[in-house]
This record gives structure tokens, C-alpha cells and sequence, in this order.
């Protein structure tokens, strides 16, 4: 069985940031990917936006893919199986792919990152009801098909959910000549970017609603229309509202799930509300020498940040496996009013600062962030807007811990 | 013209006059807003990413080299879709030189390996 110092399951930016963070520390590297190429989703975004934090500059996927793949793929350290889908991983850090070149790859690791990004809610997790014509699509599939093999899904389009790839979806599929008549949103705001609204909607004159969604799709062997209606503030269609409107796709963008199959049923503790592991600052899950890091570990919205924390994942799992890691003693990160979420979930006790990432749970005006150990006040930042679309961090000084910490928002 | 500033996650609504030649923006709350909406009044400015087709099937990936004028945009599309390329380029090569007269270029922003078919 070969030996790595850290291998990598996923070749997207983060596995490719979490490569390069481990060459710098000198260990030796395997990427393990799936598809025929580096680089992840960033492949079919083909709009751009990316790397402005990173970069400086404002790039679009493929271009922000190709920075690191140049990178990964000039450093003989690291070794890349390309169609190599990971079928196991043990506790003990032996790693099990094939790949149509390769046949059975076993490879044994110091370390492991976990890097397998996030896949898509679709039709049957929302629960939509009615038949099952061809033409109903998740946003991300719709844009794989149009920007990576060249095929235009439908003519007449109806796009459930306002994240940021639905909205790029619409403007790509109008680009492409298709009409897209609505675009609705189940909640009262949305998720995407305010740059993409104006930018991909209004531009083109697409109608979004908020408060909607749909009842009912019909169709037999192709999508022909769906109902749809607004809803109450529990969230519930009022029928008597509804409405139809014919199309002949449907494209759902109603949300990204981390893909950790692969970990399913392992002693790796898992978060309830990310889907991703419980990790510390170091991305290392609760199976020592196994790391996590990118949208498998919790949806972003940036790659900017993905890549910054994959690095550091792969970083601490370079200086794990030479056994440059110690184990001091944990402290807990909890969330109190107005945070769903903040990460990492433990910090150590130690120098230096560490950022805690968090999502609010709704919007929220002028309100100040807090951290606090013990309530005493470790860190406190002002801000004018807070939405759950936009992951935010506030960074703390860990010699001033004293024990669990509290991120939260206060008048 | 009413509009949403995009400069920050606060999203303030904005409302654009013109009187007398003078360009007013009501709604911002601070002065990045009024630059913005000034410039979304007056010249208007997008960047365009879409696809080129490769002969014998595939697409590859292009942008404009800079923002051109949004009225340029449907022209700009337009002339993309036109395209049928028959060579191999690489990232940042030119694909159509000053694309729909608006002075930019369209560039590829991936490579592409042509084989006749
Ligand atoms: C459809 C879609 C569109 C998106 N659009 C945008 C956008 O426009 N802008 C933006 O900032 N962010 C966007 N995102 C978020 C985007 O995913 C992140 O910014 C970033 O790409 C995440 O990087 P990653 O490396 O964590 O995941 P990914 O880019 O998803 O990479 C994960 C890689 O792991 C591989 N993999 C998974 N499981 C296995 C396995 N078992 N064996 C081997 N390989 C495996 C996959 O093939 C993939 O290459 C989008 C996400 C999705 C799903
Ligand atoms: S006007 Fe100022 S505060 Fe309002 S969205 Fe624009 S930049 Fe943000």
C-alpha cells in the first residue's frame, strides 16, 4: 500500500488549497478527484466575481480554478488520481478509490482532509409534489449542462429559490435565448447577492417574489407549467391564491448540502446544523488526523474563503502527520441570540488569534457582534446589515480565553 | 429610475432624478451610493461572461476584457453566439477583437485543446 504524509479526498479549491498548505510544511500529498479535471463547481461558474478577496482582482471559476491547478500541478510533491472516486475511508486512515486507469487504489495516510464540497437539495428532498417530467432541474445541474457540455435545458423557465446560483442561472438562460418568466423565493428575502438581483434579474426585467412557492408541477412525459401561490408566515401555500403558469423547466437553487456520505455511520461527530463535521481551528474533526475543510465542512458563499480554510486545514494536517500537533486542552464555541451558527465549533487554549466564522438567523440592522469567555467581553464589532446569505467571522485573541466561548448579537 | 445599490450588503434603495441636467440620488445613506447610482444613471456598465461554440461540439468560456455598456449587451451576446471556433486557445486569448463596437475584446478565460472531429 502506498503511504502519503496527507491525503486529500477532493480536488476542488479547497482540496487544491489544502495541498498546497501542506507542501509548504514539506509533506508529501495525494488529491484524490472524481471528475476528468481539477478545479470542483468552479469549472461551471463560468460568471465572475471570484478571488476579489484572494486575488485582489475580480475573476471568474475557471480562471480562479486555473491559478491553483497551474500550482498543484507543477509540484511533483503531490500526486493527483483524477476519476478516482473514494469509495472508504477507515479510522486508521486507509483510503479506498478506483479509478477506470487505476483500478483499486489504496492508499495508506498520515493525515486526511476531507474536501468533497456540497451537492444540491433536489426535487424529492423539498418534498415537491406532482408528477415527474423530464424538465426539472436543480439550478447546478442546469449550469453543468449549459456551461461544461453546451446543452440548453428548456425554452420557458420558472426558478424556485433566489440563491446566488439560481440567479446566475436565470441571467445565463436568458443570455441563451430562453425566457425566464419567475423567479420566487419561499421566504421574505433573499439569499443571494444584492449584486446578483440587480444584475441578473432586474437587467433583464425577471420578476422575483418573495414569499412563494410552488404547489404543483403537471406534465406527463415533459414539464408543461407548475402552480404557484404565496404563503402565510408559517411558511404554508394559501391555495386559494394559487396560480399557473406554463413553462417547460423547472429549476430549483433551494439550497446546498455538505456531501459527507462518505464519513455517514463513522465515529467522526457531525454538526446538526452545518451537516459538516465538528471541527477546531484547525479543521481537525474529532477523530484525530482527520481534517475537513470547504464547503463539505459548511456551506460558503465565497471560494475566497474556502480557499483560506482549506489552507489551514492542510497546513495542520501536514503537521500532524509528522506529529507536530499537541493535544492541549479544548474549550467549547457556542452561539447565543441572533447566531445559528459559529466556526469552528473548539478552540485550544493557546497564542495567538483565531477567526470564528458565523451565520446569522435572519437579517438584522445595526446590531453589535460579540464574543465573550465567561462574559467577560473578548471582542465586539459594530455592523449596519447582518443576513444570513453572507458568512461572517470575528476574530479573537485566544490568550484572553478563559473558557467556552460565546458568539452573539446584542443591541 | 429607482434601483438597488449593490456597493454593500445594506442594499439601499435608490431613487435617480434628473433636472435641469443634474443627476440626484435620494435613498443612499452614504456617499458610495450616490456615486453608484450616478454612474448606473448616466453610463452603465456590465461585464459579460457567456459561452463560445467549438466546432464539432463543446463550449468554451469567455468575458469581456473589461465592463462594456449595458445597452452594448444584448449586441455583445449576440455576436458570442456567432462565434464557431476552430482552433485551440488558451486562457486570456482574444476570441472576438472589439466585440459589438464597444472597444473591449472577448477573451477566453479557460483553455481549449481543438481536435478536428
Ligand atoms: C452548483 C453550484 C454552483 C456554485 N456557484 C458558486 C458561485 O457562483 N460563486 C461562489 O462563490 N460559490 C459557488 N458555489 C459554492 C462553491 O461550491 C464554493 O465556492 C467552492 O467551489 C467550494 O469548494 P470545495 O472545494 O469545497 O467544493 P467543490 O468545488 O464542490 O469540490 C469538491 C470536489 O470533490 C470531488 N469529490 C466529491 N466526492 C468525492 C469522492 N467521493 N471521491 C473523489 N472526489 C470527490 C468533487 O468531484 C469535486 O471536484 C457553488 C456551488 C454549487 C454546488
Ligand atoms: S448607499 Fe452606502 S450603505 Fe447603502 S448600500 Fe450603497 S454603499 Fe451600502
Amino acid at each position: 500500500m502506498k503511504h502519503f504524509d496527507v491525503v486529500i479526498i477532493g480536488g476542488g479549491p479547497a482540496g487544491m488549497a489544502a495541498a498546497i498548505g501542506a507542501r509548504e510544511q514539506g509533506a508529501s500529498v495525494a488529491i484524490l478527484e472524481r471528475d476528468v479535471r481539477l478545479g470542483g463547481i468552479l469549472n461551471q461558474c463560468i460568471h465572475n466575481g471570484f478571488g476579489l478577496h484572494y486575488f485582489g482582482e475580480e475573476l471568474t471559476g475557471p480562471e480562479y480554478a486555473e491559478r491553483f491547478r497551474k500550482k498543484v500541478l507543477s509540484d511533483s510533491g503531490i500526486k493527483v488520481y483524477l476519476e478516482a472516486m473514494v469509495l472508504s475511508l477507515t479510522e486508521d486512515r486507509v483510503v479506498t478509490a478506483v479509478s477506470p486507469t487505476e483500478g483499486l487504489i489504496e492508499l495508506s495516510a498520515g493525515s486526511v482532509v476531507l474536501a468533497m464540497g456540497c451537492r444540491e437539495r433536489s426535487a424529492g428532498a423539498i418534498g415537491l409534489i406532482g408528477t415527474r417530467p423530464a424538465g426539472i432541474y436543480t439550478a447546478g445541474m442546469a449550469q453543468r449542462l449549459s456551461n461544461v457540455d453546451g446543452f440548453l435545458v428548456g425554452k420557458e423557465v420558472v426558478i424556485l429559490g433566489s440563491g446566488d446560483i439560481g440567479l446566475i442561472m436565470a441571467r445565463r438562460m436568458t443570455s441563451e435565448g430562453a425566457k425566464v418568466k419567475l423567479v420566487m423565493e419561499l421566504m421574505p428575502f433573499s439569499s443571494g447577492l444584492k449584486r446578483n438581483i440587480v444584475q441578473c434579474l432586474q437587467d433583464y426585467d425577471i420578476p422575483l417574489r418573495y414569499s412563494t412557492t410552488v404547489t404543483r408541477v403537471t406534465g406527463k412525459e415533459r414539464l408543461t407549467g407548475v402552480y404557484v401561490a404565496p404563503v402565510d408566515d408559517k411558511l404554508q401555500p394559501i391555495l386559494e391564491k394559487e396560480e399557473y403558469i406554463s413553462c417547460d423547466t423547472l429549476l430549483l437553487s433551494v439550497g446546498l448540502i455538505p456531501e459527507n456520505d462518505l464519513i455517514a455511520g463513522s465515529a467522526i461527530e457531525m454538526s446538526r446544523i452545518t451537516s459538516g463535521a465538528v471541527v477546531d481551528e484547525y479543521r481537525q474533526t474529532s477523530v484525530p488526523g482527520i481534517f475537513s475543510a470547504g464547503n463539505v465542512l459548511h456551506v460558503h458563499d465565497l471560494v475566497d474563503n474556502v480557499s483560506e480554510e482549506a489552507y489551514v486545514a492542510g497546513t495542520a494536517a501536514a503537521k500532524y502527520a509528522r506529529g507536530a500537533i499537541e493535544d492541549t486542552p479544548c474549550m467549547q464555541v457556542t452561539t447565543g441570540t441572533g447566531v445559528r451558527y459559529a466556526l469552528p465549533q473548539r478552540i485550544h487554549k493557546g497564542e495567538g488569534t483565531v477567526r470564528l466564522y458565523f451565520r446569522v438567523d435572519k437579517v438584522y440592522r445595526g446590531m453589535t457582534v460579540t464574543a465573550r469567555s465567561e462574559g467577560v467581553l473578548l471582542k465586539k464589532k459594530k455592523t449596519m446589515v447582518l443576513a444570513p446569505g453572507e458568512m461572517q467571522y470575528i476574530e479573537i485573541d485566544k490568550s484572553l480565553v478563559m473558557g467556552d466561548v460565546c458568539v452573539a448579537l446584542e443591541e | 429610475m429607482d434601483t438597488t445599490c449593490i456597493m454593500c450588503p445594506m442594499g439601499c434603495a435608490l431613487t435617480i432624478t434628473e433636472e435641469n441636467g443634474v443627476v440626484t440620488v435620494t435613498g443612499n445613506t452614504c456617499p458610495r451610493g450616490a456615486k453608484y447610482g450616478v454612474s448606473e444613471y448616466t453610463d452603465p456598465k456590465r461585464m459579460v461572461t457567456t459561452l463560445v461554440k467549438v466546432r464539432g461540439g463543446g463550449v468554451l468560456s469567455v468575458k469581456t476584457s473589461a465592463p462594456i455598456r449595458k445597452t452594448l449587451v444584448p449586441a455583445a451576446l449576440k455576436a458570442a453566439a456567432g462565434v464557431l471556433l476552430d482552433h485551440s486557445v488558451h486562457a486570456g486569448d482574444v476570441v472576438l477583437a472589439d466585440v459589438a463596437g464597444s472597444g473591449e475584446d472577448l477573451i477566453a478565460t479557460a483553455d481549449l485543446v481543438y481536435t478536428e472531429k
